[in-house]
C-alpha cells in the first residue's frame, strides 16, 4: 500500500522524488512525527542547517564594518542573498529594494511606522480583508488609532471561501491610501488572485498596495514587478529557511521616501551630536548588526526550492490537498471550511469534527504523532465570521505524502469514538 | 500515566453531562472567564450566605478539558465556605502546575483524572480556566466588602 501510493505520486510528478526529498530533511527523515503544520513553520533541509554551522565555524564576522578579509566575505555572502531573494520574488535589479527584518510581522510593522507615520493622515482609510492574519490587521489598527484614520474590510464569503472582491468598488474612496491583503489565507488556504485584484484596485484609485506573502511566497511564484504592487512581506521560516528572518520588498522610490524605522548603527552615513544623515536604501532600514548567519542560511533554502521548482511543489501540494479534501468529504461528521476545490487553495485543509472542540482533536491527533494546528490560527475575526472557535488545520509541503494524509484520516473515527 | 488517561470516561462524562448547569437567580457573584487561545467561555454565578457558596451555577462552552474541569469544580465546591474554596483553588492550581502531585482529598477525587493534562502544557490553561475565573470573582466580592459583584477573567496568550 505504502509503495503504491507514493509511486503514483512520483509517476504523475516525475520531477518530485518524494523519498529523496524526505531524506534531505533530517527531522522528516527520522519519521518520528507526521508533520502537517507547514503553514506555521516548515522543516529545514540539511543544506540550510549546514550553512548555519558552516558560517559560525568558518566565516563568522560582523558585516559592513571590518576591513579584514573575513568581514568582507561575510558582507559579500549577506548581500548576495539580497540578490537571490529579489530574483525569487520577481524583482529585476531589485536587491536594493529588499530589507531584512525579523519576520513578516516586523516587515508589516516597518511599513506601518516608516511609511504610515509619514503618509497616513486623519480621515484616511486603509482597506484589508476579513481573512487577514493578525499581523496584517493589528499594525494597521495601531496606526489608524494614532492617526485618527480608519480601517475597512473586504468581507469574507463563507459560501465561496473567498473575499468578496466586488465590494472593493464601494469600499474604495479617494481617502483610501493603502490596500493590504494576503496572497494565501493561512487558516483556509484560499488563493487570492493577486494580479486581478491589483488591476481592479488600480482602476478604482491609486492607493499603495501591500501583499502579505507569508503563505504565498513559499508555494506560488511571486512576480512583484509584473504584479505592480508596492510592498511584499514574507518570512524565511515558512519556506525552508531559518527562523529570525523576514523580508520586506518595496518599490525603491517608496523606500527612499519613507522615514527610518529604527535608529542606530549601519542605517546612517554620518552622525553629529545633533543630527544624522540616513544611509541609502535598503541599509537605512537595517539598524544595528543584522541576523547575518540566518540571512546567509536563507540562501540554500531558496536554492532548494528552485532546484525542485515551485511548479513541481505546487503540483505535489495540489495532489495532497485534492486527496485530503476527497477523503474528508467521504468521512461522516466532518465540517469543511474554505473553497470547494483544491485548485483554489494552497496546500491547506481546515475542518472540524462535529461535536469535538478543535483543541481536543489536536491533542488526540498529537497522541497519534500527527502534528496539526488547532484553534483560531491568528484569524480571530475570520473565525468569528464563520461562527466557530477555531478549526483543525492540516497544511502540506513538498515532503508530505499521501500516506500521511491517510494517517490523519484514519485517526478521525478514533476521535469520534471517544466522543460518541 | 498513559495518554489515553486524558480522555477518560470520567472527563467525558462531566463534558457530556455538566453538573450545576445554568445560572442562579440574583447572584452575589457573577463572573465570566475566557481563554481566547481556545475560544472557551464560561460564566459562574454564586449565591453567598454567611460566607458559604449556597448555590452555584455554571454556563460553559469550550473544549472537553475546560468543560469537565468546570463541572468537577462546581461539584467539589458547592456548599463550601469561601475560605475553603480559596484553599481548594490554590490546591488545584498547585496540582496542575507543579511536577509533584499530592494526594487528592476525597471531595476532589474526580479531579485527579485531569492530571493527564500535564503532558500537554498548553492545555493546562483549559483545566485552570474555571478555577482562575472563580478566584477572580471571590477576590472582587471580598474587595467590595461582600457586595454583589460582576467580574471578568481573561487568560493571557502563552
Ligand atoms: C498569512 C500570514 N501573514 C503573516 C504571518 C506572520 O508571520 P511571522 O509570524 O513569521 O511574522 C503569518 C504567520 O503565521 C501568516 O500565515
Amino acid at each position: 500500500m505504502k509503495e503504491t501510493l507514493s509511486s503514483t505520486l512520483e509517476n504523475k510528478n516525475s520531477k518530485l522524488d518524494i523519498l529523496k526529498v524526505r531524506a534531505d530533511f533530517p527531522l522528516i527523515a527520522k519519521n518520528k512525527v507526521i508533520y502537517l503544520d507547514n503553514a506555521a513553520t516548515t522543516q529545514k533541509p540539511k543544506t540550510v542547517i549546514q550553512a548555519l554551522t558552516n558560517f559560525y565555524e568558518n566565516s563568522n564576522a560582523n558585516i559592513h564594518r571590518g576591513v579584514y578579509r573575513l568581514s568582507e566575505e561575510a558582507t559579500e555572502a549577506y548581500e548576495s542573498i539580497r540578490k537571490k531573494v529579489a530574483r525569487f520574488v520577481g524583482a529585476q535589479n531589485g536587491a536594493s529594494s529588499i530589507v531584512f527584518t525579523r519576520n513578516a510581522t516586523e516587515a508589516v510593522n516597518l511599513v506601518a511606522y516608516a511609511w504610515g507615520e509619514k503618509f497616513i493622515n486623519a480621515g484616511d482609510e486603509i482597506i484589508l480583508t476579513e481573512m487577514e492574519h493578525h499581523s496584517n490587521i493589528v499594525p494597521w489598527q495601531l496606526l489608524t488609532q494614532r492617526k485618527k484614520a480608519k480601517v475597512k474590510y473586504v468581507p469574507y464569503d463563507p459560501g465561496t471561501g473567498k473575499p468578496q472582491w466586488e465590494a472593493l468598488s464601494s469600499l474604495m474612496t479617494e481617502r483610501t491610501k493603502l490596500v493590504a491583503f494576503t496572497h494565501v489565507s493561512n487558516s483556509l488556504g484560499t488563493i487570492n488572485p493577486v494580479q486581478e485584484v491589483i488591476r481592479s484596485i488600480r482602476k478604482l484609485g491609486s492607493p499603495k498596495i501591500l501583499i502579505d506573502g507569508a503563505q504565498g511566497v513559499p508555494h506560488l511564484p511571486a512576480h512583484v514587478d509584473d504584479w505592480g504592487c508596492d510592498f511584499l512581506v514574507f518570512s524565511a521560516h515558512k519556506m525552508l529557511g531559518p527562523t529570525g528572518i523576514g523580508v520586506l520588498w518595496a518599490k525603491k522610490e517608496i523606500l527612499e521616501a519613507m522615514e527610518p524605522f529604527l535608529g542606530g548603527g549601519d542605517m546612517i552615513k554620518e552622525v553629529s551630536l545633533e543630527t544624522a544623515r540616513w544611509n541609502d536604501v535598503p541599509w537605512k532600514f537595517e539598524a544595528g548588526t543584522p541576523n547575518v548567519a540566518d540571512v546567509i542560511a536563507f540562501g540554500p533554502a531558496i536554492d532548494y526550492l528552485e532546484k525542485i521548482g515551485l511548479a513541481a511543489i505546487g503540483r505535489h501540494e495540489q495532489e495532497l490537498t485534492r486527496y485530503a479534501l476527497g477523503r474528508l468529504e467521504q468521512t461522516p461528521g466532518i465540517t469543511l471550511y474554505g473553497t470547494k476545490t483544491a485548485e483554489e487553495r494552497c496546500g491547506v485543509v481546515s475542518f472540524n469534527i462535529q461535536g469535538v472542540h478543535p483543541h481536543d482533536s489536536g491533542t488526540l491527533l498529537a497522541r497519534e504523532n500527527i502534528a496539526v494546528r488547532v484553534g483560531h490560527h491568528c484569524n480571530m475575526p475570520l473565525m468569528k465570521k464563520l461562527g466557530i472557535m477555531g478549526t483543525t488545520r492540516a497544511s502540506f509541503y513538498l515532503y508530505n505524502t499521501l500516506e500521511e494524509v491517510d494517517a490523519l484520516i484514519r485517526a478521525i473515527p478514533k476521535i469520534q469514538k471517544i466522543f460518541s | 500515566m498513559g495518554e489515553e488517561d486524558l480522555y477518560r470516561d470520567i472527563i467525558l462524562d462531566h463534558f457530556k453531562n455538566p453538573r450545576n448547569k445554568g445560572a442562579v437567580a440574583d447572584p452575589d457573584i457573577k463572573v465570566t472567564g475566557a481563554n481566547p487561545f481556545c475560544g472557551d467561555e464560561i460564566e459562574i454565578t454564586l449565591k453567598i450566605q454567611n460566607n458559604r457558596a449556597e448555590t452555584l451555577g455554571i454556563n460553559a462552552q469550550g473544549c472537553a478539558i475546560s468543560q469537565a474541569s468546570t463541572s468537577m469544580m462546581s461539584e467539589a465546591l458547592q456548599g463550601k465556605q469561601l475560605n475553603e474554596i480559596k484553599d481548594a483553588i490554590a490546591f488545584f492550581r498547585d496540582q496542575m502546575l507543579s511536577q509533584q502531585t499530592k494526594d487528592w482529598p476525597p471531595q476532589m477525587e474526580d479531579l485527579e483524572s485531569l492530571e493527564g493534562v500535564k503532558q500537554y502544557p498548553v492545555r493546562v490553561k483549559c483545566a485552570l480556566l474555571a478555577w482562575n475565573t472563580l478566584a477572580e470573582g471571590i477576590k472582587e466580592f471580598q474587595a467590595q466588602g461582600n457586595q454583589k459583584v460582576a467580574a471578568r477573567h481573561v487568560e493571557g496568550e502563552q
